[in-house]
This record gives C-alpha cells, sequence and structure tokens, in this order.
C-alpha cells in the first residue's frame, strides 16, 4: 500500500510539480480519518445507539417507547439504524457506534468477536443470546393454486422458485440449510441432500435478488411460484397487504436471531438492561404480534404458531462455523459448485 | 501565473484525495495477496463471465446513445416544438432518481406485470434498458452546447458551394460534433461499467448469464472477500481509463482534422 502510494504520489509530482500541496493534503486526510477514530465506539451521554437488521424495526419501534418507560429505561435516548445484517455487522467493525447489534444470523456476531467488540461469553444466557426466532417458509400465491406442500412440490415441473442468492444475503443461507436439512430429515444422504439443492438452483431457481427484501419485491412483481421466506417476513407481507400466502413445511429449520452488548460499548449498564428487557414477557410479546416467534416459552404459548414435526436447528447441521466453511465459502464450497454448474451450459 | 500556480495546487489535492487516494486503496487491497491472487479472482469463470457480459452491454449500450443522444440534441437545439423546454428538463432527470428506484420503475413497466405488455425482466434485455436509462443524458448534454455554438454560416457557406444536406453534415456538422460526442460516450461507458443499482433488481443476477460485474463484486464483500471484490473492481477501472483514454486520443486527432 504504502509503496504504491509513494508511485502515484511520484506520478502527480512530476506531472503536477505539486508534491508539496499533496504531501500536505494527506496530512490533512490522515488527521481527519484518525480524529474520526476518536469517537467512534459510543455515542455516550444517556443514549444508546441500537443497530440492527431490517426486519424488526417495526418490533423495536414499539419496544423502545415500552422500554423507556420502565425505570431502568428512563431517560434514554435512542440511535437507531437498520439495514441488511451484514452491512449492520461490516459497519460496526468498521467503526459505526454501536451499543447494542441485533443481527438476522450468528455469524454477524462472530465477526464482532473476532474484532473484539463484542464479549466470546455473550451467549451464556438462557436463551443463548437469541432474541426472536422464526422458521423457513414456503410464501405462495393466494389460493396456493400449484398447490405447494412439501420440498419435493418445489422441484416439479415448471415450477420457479425465489430465494435471495447466498453469498450477497447472509439471511439466504438459512433457506438453504433449511432446503439441505429436510432432505437429511427425509432420510435421504448427504450427497442426495446437496443433488437436491443443485436441481433446484439449476432447473428452478430463475432470479437470485440480492437481498430477502428484493425476492419479496421480484415475488410481488409477478415472478416466481413460489418464494422461500422467513415465517416473520411471510407475516410482514401480509399484513402489508401483499397478496401472499403461506405454508409451513414438516421439515424446516428453526431461525434463531442474535442480539448482543457491545464491549467497546460506553453506555453497557443501560444496553445491557435494554437487552435484558428485550427477554421479558412485553418485549417477546410485541416481537410476536410482529410476526416473530418468541423465544420465551410462556409467551410463545400465547400465540399460535405451529411447530413443525420435524424441526432443526443450524447446530444440528454442525453449527455456523462448520456450515460456512463447507456450503459457503467463496473459494471451495458446495455452494461454490452448484454456481459454477450454472456455467456450463453457456461455455 | 501565481493565481495559475495556485489553482493547479488546489486542484491537484482536491483531485487526490478525492479520486486518486480512494483508487489507490482498491488497488491496493486488490493486490494484498499478490500478483498471482489477483490473477485467480479476475481469471475466475464467473468473474470472466460478469466482466464479458459488463462489457459488451455496455459497449452495446454507448453506440446506442451515441446515435440517439446526437440525435435527441440535434432535435432540442434545432427544432421547434410546443413542450420543448418540458423535455429538455426530462433529459436530467435518469441523473437525479435514485437508481435503486430507477430500477423498481423499470421492473413495473418491463416486468411480469407490464401493463404495456413487454416483460424482459431478468434477461440481458433488461440490463440493457436499465444502463440505456441512467446513461442517456451524458451524450445529449456533451453534444448541445457544442451545436448551440456551432456557426450555421458554415453550413450557410457550404449549400451555398452546392454541397448537399448530407455532405454538410458528413464533412462540416460532424466533425465539429465529435469531440464532444466522444466525451459523451466515454463518460456513458464509464458509468454503464459500474452501475449497480437500477441493474440488482431488474437483471436477475443468475451467475454467467445476467450477473453484472458490480453484483459480482457485490457478491464478493457480502461473503468478506474484499480482496476479490477489489481486484475485479480494478479491471473494471481499467476498462473504463482505456475507453476514457481511447476516446481522449480520438478526440484529439478529430480537433486536428477539424483545423
Amino acid at each position: 500500500m504504502a509503496k504504491l502510494l509513494e508511485g502515484l504520489m511520484t506520478l502527480v509530482r512530476t506531472s503536477a510539480g505539486h508534491a508539496a500541496l499533496l504531501l500536505g493534503g494527506l496530512a490533512v486526510l490522515t488527521a481527519t480519518v484518525a480524529g474520526c477514530g476518536g469517537d467512534s465506539a459510543s455515542a455516550g451521554g444517556n443514549t444508546l445507539s441500537l443497530v440492527a437488521y431490517s426486519t424488526p424495526r417495526e418490533a423495536y419501534e414499539e419496544i423502545i417507547p415500552a422500554f423507556q418507560d420502565t425505570p431502568a429505561g428512563e431517560g434514554v435516548d435512542f440511535d437507531q439504524s437498520y439495514a441488511a445484517s451484514g452491512e449492520q455487522s461490516r459497519g460496526v467493525e468498521a467503526g459505526l457506534a454501536a451499543d447494542v447489534v441485533a443481527f438476522s444470523l450468528e455469524p454477524d456476531i462472530s465477526r464482532l468477536i473476532d474484532a473484539d467488540m463484542v464479549a466470546s461469553d455473550w451467549n451464556k444466557g438462557p436463551h443463548k443470546g437469541m432474541v426472536t426466532d422464526s422458521v423457513v417458509v414456503f410464501a405462495v400465491r393466494p389460493g396456493n393454486p400449484e398447490n405447494i406442500q412439501t420440498w419435493d412440490d418445489l422441484l416439479r415441473e415448471g415450477i420457479e422458485v425465489i430465494t435471495p442468492n447466498p453469498f450477497t444475503s447472509g439471511g439466504a443461507q438459512w433457506n438453504i440449510m433449511a432446503a439441505y436439512g429436510a432432505q437429511l430429515e427425509l432420510g435421504k444422504s448427504e450427497e442426495e441432500a446437496v443433488d437436491y439443492l443443485k436441481d433446484l438452483f439449476v432447473n428452478h431457481v430463475p432470479v437470485q435478488d440480492k437481498s430477502a427484501r428484493e425476492a419479496l419485491q421480484t415475488f410481488v412483481a409477478g415472478k416466481g411460484d413460489v418464494m422461500l421466506a422467513y415465517e416473520n417476513e411471510a407475516i410482514f407481507a401480509k399484513q402489508a397487504g401483499q397478496p401472499i400466502e403461506y405454508v409451513v413445511p414438516d421439515q424446516t429449520i428453526l431461525i434463531e436471531n442474535p442480539v448482543a452488548v457491545t464491549s467497546t460499548s460506553k453506555n453497557k449498564v443501560a444496553a445491557q438492561a435494554f437487552v435484558d428487557f428485550l427477554y421479558t414477557p412485553e418485549a417477546q410479546r410485541i416481537f410476536g404480534e410482529n410476526g416473530y416467534r418468541p423465544v420465551v416459552e410462556d409467551v410463545l404459548g400465547e400465540f399460535d404458531y405451529p411447530t413443525p414435526p420435524n424441526l432443526f436447528t443450524i447446530d444440528d447441521l454442525g453449527g455456523w462455523p462448520d456450515v460456512r466453511s463447507r456450503f459457503f465459502d467463496r473459494e471451495e464450497s458446495i455452494f461454490l459448485d452448484i454456481e459454477n454448474e450454472l456455467g456450463v451450459p453457456t461455455e | 501565473m501565481r493565481a495559475g500556480g495556485l489553482s493547479l495546487g488546489i486542484s491537484t489535492v482536491y483531485l487526490s484525495l478525492i479520486v486518486l487516494l480512494p483508487i489507490a486503496a482498491v488497488v491496493a487491497a486488490s493486490l494484498e495477496g499478490g500478483l498471482a491472487a489477483f490473477w485467480d479472482e479476475v481469471s475466475s469463470p464467473p468473474a470472466v463471465a460478469a466482466l464479458k457480459l459488463t462489457f459488451v452491454i455496455s459497449l452495446l449500450v454507448v453506440l446506442a446513445n451515441t446515435v440517439t443522444g446526437t440525435l435527441t440534441a440535434w432535435v432540442l437545439v434545432r427544432d421547434d416544438f410546443r413542450g420543448k423546454s418540458a423535455v429538455n428538463a426530462l433529459i436530467d432527470l435518469p441523473f437525479a432518481l435514485p437508481t435503486i428506484v430507477a430500477g423498481l420503475t423499470l421492473l413495473a413497466i418491463y416486468g411480469p406485470k407490464s401493463p404495456v405488455g413487454v416483460d424482459v425482466a431478468y434477461t440481458r434485455t433488461a440490463i440493457a434498458l436499465a444502463l440505456l436509462f441512467v446513461t442517456l443524458p451524458f451524450v445529449v448534454r456533451a453534444v448541445q452546447p457544442v451545436l448551440m455554438e456551432l456557426d450555421r454560416e458554415m453550413e450557410q457557406a457550404a449549400a451555398s458551394l452546392g454541397a448537399s444536406p448530407v455532405t454538410t453534415f458528413r464533412r462540416i456538422i460532424l466533425p465539429n460534433l465529435m469531440p464532444a460526442v466522444l466525451s459523451g460516450a466515454a463518460l456513458s461507458f464509464g458509468k454503464a461499467v459500474g452501475e449497480f443499482g437500477s441493474v440488482i433488481l431488474i437483471s436477475g443476477n443468475i451467475p454467467f448469464d445476467t450477473e453484472v460485474a458490480s453484483v459480482h463484486i457485490f457478491k464478493a464483500i457480502e461473503s468478506d472477500d474484499q480482496e476479490a471484490a477489489a481486484a475485479v473492481s480494478v479491471v473494471l477501472l481499467l476498462l473504463s481509463l482505456f475507453v476514457l483514454i481511447g476516446a481522449d486520443i480520438l478526440e484529439r486527432r478529430s480537433r486536428r482534422h477539424d483545423a
């Protein structure tokens, strides 16, 4: 890097003859960047920065005022930021101020543990750091005209399946693992389960959007017969009046969404109080009303979320670190092979 | 002369901070794993497919823009019609519209629920449409002022000397417009190869088929493979650089020809 900059500067020096000014400018820039670094850890004062993925926004907008009505939350202000989970995680890693982070999947927390920004014992609590659950479902057109009920139905001749690409959307990795794990639940071998994914992606997925929200956009725009979606997203779309129904397959994965206090927070007491509040019946109920499955048993019982007979978790498939390297590594992995298979006919 | 030195200095620093430094950082990041790793990234089959697709579609789009953009500028300068100023204002809208909105709009109009009965969504045609939309203003806005300044007496002189309208256009007007057309075309190309927002919704992003380079890069970033992202970006930068330099050379040549 230094060598390269030097080379470029030489280029500028010879062509313009104003190296001194350029160097001065660089010094100013360096100073500015360094200055920015100083206050990037936390907003401080009595303000909490919540950095979250996009979908629970509506829930948090109800939960935050409820928290502010409690003694622990009195006088605590919130800065809220919502965007794609991976982007938010990378943002915090790069210096975006955050006291509490809420992501759609655990690897986005792991990134911050590696960066020493979240304590490695973040998941020691009774709910292992997970604040909401959901499941992967089949979203279908009103009346389910293609009568999609099972994973096998997705591979029927002419059926188009919409799912985001798992390399661009961490969340889409839940979909892939649901499809894969379902095959294992159905008694297939690992090899057969991989063949299922291959068939699905090569012959039935006509569009690979970059995120779940865009996949929903594509589906609502009229493309596809079925969309792999999270139950909470499907409920959200229904509540928003989109013409969508959904089927919970008998075999599916339990989606678990983590939340954590950052170790860089300057307001840890309030941040921890907020995270603790998320597990109270009141907050869990709000999550439940917004389409998420509460993690607290008693509250979950208040809702009639169906329990699929063969519900499995990511740990049943080896856990995220293992799944990530086996399925979604960009150098060598099962899903990379599937993508390359798409290139065979055109080459 | 002192003022000249100062302004040169300011622009050098400014360009360094705003353009050169970030680009240098991208180049540096792409070479972090060495040249061999760089080559591995840019020569992987999906990367090559994405780059090829991006290059060819951008080139076609620029060709189309060059013709229609020049024509549009001509109509706006030389013709008089009702609503001309409205049309004139319309030209810049693709710049003002957030590209993601452009993509959404195109999807609504040319997608599965098309009100005009044209469904090209998730095909290469859709990518071309999106790129045509976002690059429209470049050639028009480059040619328009030159056309306005063009001395019409030259054309009248040519006509009075017996030149046909076609000859007048070819020998008088076109050479004068050429530099502007070329710079507009080069800018269009630069914008087209890097375009992301308007393409992402409508292209379908299928590797080897409709995945353009910017989407390929985005994928690498989302998979925490910044080196791959930087490497493919550098190829895009080089492509644009070659085209910009090529246009510049052609531009000089046509100027010399003109003189």
